[in-house]
């Protein structure tokens, strides 16, 4: 029978909670990098054992974990073995590239003073892995920006043409820091990726990289001088579901969004959600037009209305939404769900995710029908995957 | 042979206990003493210092024979006492918590 994997990351390790196809029981295992922020695990659809790992911390930086097992051992990726001097290449150094031949000559972005700031990196918040190659990953990293490596996570270099395209200089951050936190990659079309950075928008690559463009038509933010400027908004996710790639779904500071042509226009599609503050967002794996979120109160209060944790799904891609909330906490709840931190299986009945920050993941076997606490009392999760098993 | 201690999180990631012995050849100084440590245990590179700049990372110390050196300059001989392994330089992270 097949089975999932759910990788969970937290404010002090990582855990990994595996089922069988029912879902119905479950064994965790962790916490891996006990004490550690785990910002965020993926594993690769091409090898499902191989598990990137995004491990940071305020006192000893960044570093990156690789799995060949499926998360049962885990490694420092190595770099340039035995350096006599400061090594060149690492699993953990990330440097922007100015170079004149590839990079571009920019070096500041927007403080939050108005002010101008130089790029500095703090950690990776996301970990996409290739679509067709192991060894092929990208990194969404705080001050934003797209890195990838094609050596199993030994080596990292900047994707520049995003961070240089032009508005860079206009990209300020958000609460959470200036943070490039979505990465989607496209799998009909393999030189298009999608990104989003807090607070600066929607980004999209034709071709592989070299080349970026604002995505961001449509959208409103009130909170910034021109609210519908090419860039300065705070995205919050983006969601796709594979087998439509040109349709996209947003969950933006305000508002949920969508767009039917790649990012080139969005649409409000926030209907009668109680509130259409949030952060996650989500597609089925089957139903494309089935799309999930959870309403957070606001961008002041980060807690549900009314101390009830509900899912929200919408099966006609948006505006009319139905309120779920079977098996979920009907009075005083006040977490949080960070932006990663929902995903979906591809069982046949699709599983939906999510953890909180008061430490607990849920699953719905059902598509949202009704839903269950894998887990009550982990540290604050900060990110979930799903992976679906043969 | 020159004696380093780690904080909880650095042993457990280079797997190691709390104290390790390295050889350094030449001067002994906080550079030296880094340049060998890293060459033994390549996943601590970053973590003690900035990989560009080579900074120490700010929540960290550097504490010699009970004195501070983590104002000294990099290339700066560390006390006699570790260059010949009597004392050890002790690597310390920030208190914080709640």
């Amino acid at each position: 029978m097949s089975g999932v994997r759910v990788l969970v990351g937290t404010r002090k390790g990582a855990f990994i909670l595996t089922s069988d196809g029912k879902r119905e029981k479950w064994n965790i295992e962790g916490p891996h990098f006990a004490g550690w922020e785990i910002y965020h695990l993926k594993g690769s659809p091409v090898d499902p054992n191989r598990i990137y790992a995004s491990q940071t911390s305020g006192w000893f930086g960044q570093l990156v974990q690789r799995s060949n097992d499926g998360g049962k051992t885990w490694e420092v990726p190595s770099g340039e073995e035995a350096p006599p001097t400061f090594p060149a290449r690492a699993s953990n150094k990330f440097v922007y590239d100015e170079s004149k031949e590839t990079g571009k000559p920019l070096t500041t972005h927007q403080w939050y003073d108005g002010t101008q700031h130089p790029w500095e990196f703090k950690r990776v918040w996301h970990f996409e892995p290739s679509l067709h190659d192991a060894d092929t990953v990208y990194a969404g990293v705080e001050d934003a920006a797209l890195f990838r490596s094609t050596d199993g996570a030994k080596s990292w270099h900047e994707l520049p043409g995003l961070r240089g395209h032009g508005t860079g200089p206009d990209w300020q951050p958000g609460a959470g820091g200036m943070c490039l936190h979505t990465i989607i990659l496209d799998p009909a079309k393999p030189e298009r990726i999608y990104i989003a950075i807090s607070a600066a928008g929607a980004f999209r690559t034709d071709d592989g990289g070299k080349t970026w463009k604002p995505i961001n038509k449509g959208l409103y933010s009130k909170y910034i001088p021109d609210p519908t400027a090419e860039v300065g908004h705070c995205v919050h996710h983006v969601a796709m579901n594979p087998r439509r790639p040109d349709v996209l779904f947003m969950q933006k500071h305000w508002d949920v969004m969508r767009s039917d042509n790649a990012g080139d226009q969005w649409t409000k599609i926030s209907g009668n959600l109680p509130t259409d503050f949030g952060f996650v967002i989500d597609v089925h794996a089957h139903e494309p037009e089935t799309v999930y979120v959870v309403p957070i109160k606001s961008d002041s209060e980060h807690f549900p209305l009314d101390g009830k944790l509900r899912v929200y799904r919408s099966k006609s891609g948006g505006n009319e939404w139905e309120e779920l909330k079977k098996g979920l906490p009907e009075r005083d709840c006040y977490v949080n769900v960070l932006r990663d931190a929902m995903a979906v299986d591809q069982l046949d009945e699709c599983g939906v995710y999510f953890g909180t920050t008061g430490g607990q993941v849920y699953v719905s076997p059902d598509g949202g029908d009704t839903w269950n606490a894998i887990v009550h009392d982990l540290p604050g999760v900060l990110s979930v995957e799903v992976q679906t098993l043969s | 042979m020159i004696r380093v201690v780690l904080p909880a999180h650095l042993r457990n990631l280079a797997k190691t206990g709390e104290e390790v012995q390295l050889e350094i050849a030449g001067p002994v100084t906080q550079r030296s003493v880094l340049d060998a440590l890293e060459a033994r245990y390549p996943m601590l590179r970053g973590t003690i210092r900035d990989h560009l700049t080579q900074q120490r990372r700010p929540f960290l110390r550097f504490f010699a024979c009970e004195e501070d050196w983590s104002h000294e300059e990099p290339d700066a001989l560390l006390p006699e006492a570790v260059a010949k392994g009597e004392e050890p330089l002790l690597i310390v992270g920030a208190i914080a918590g709640g």
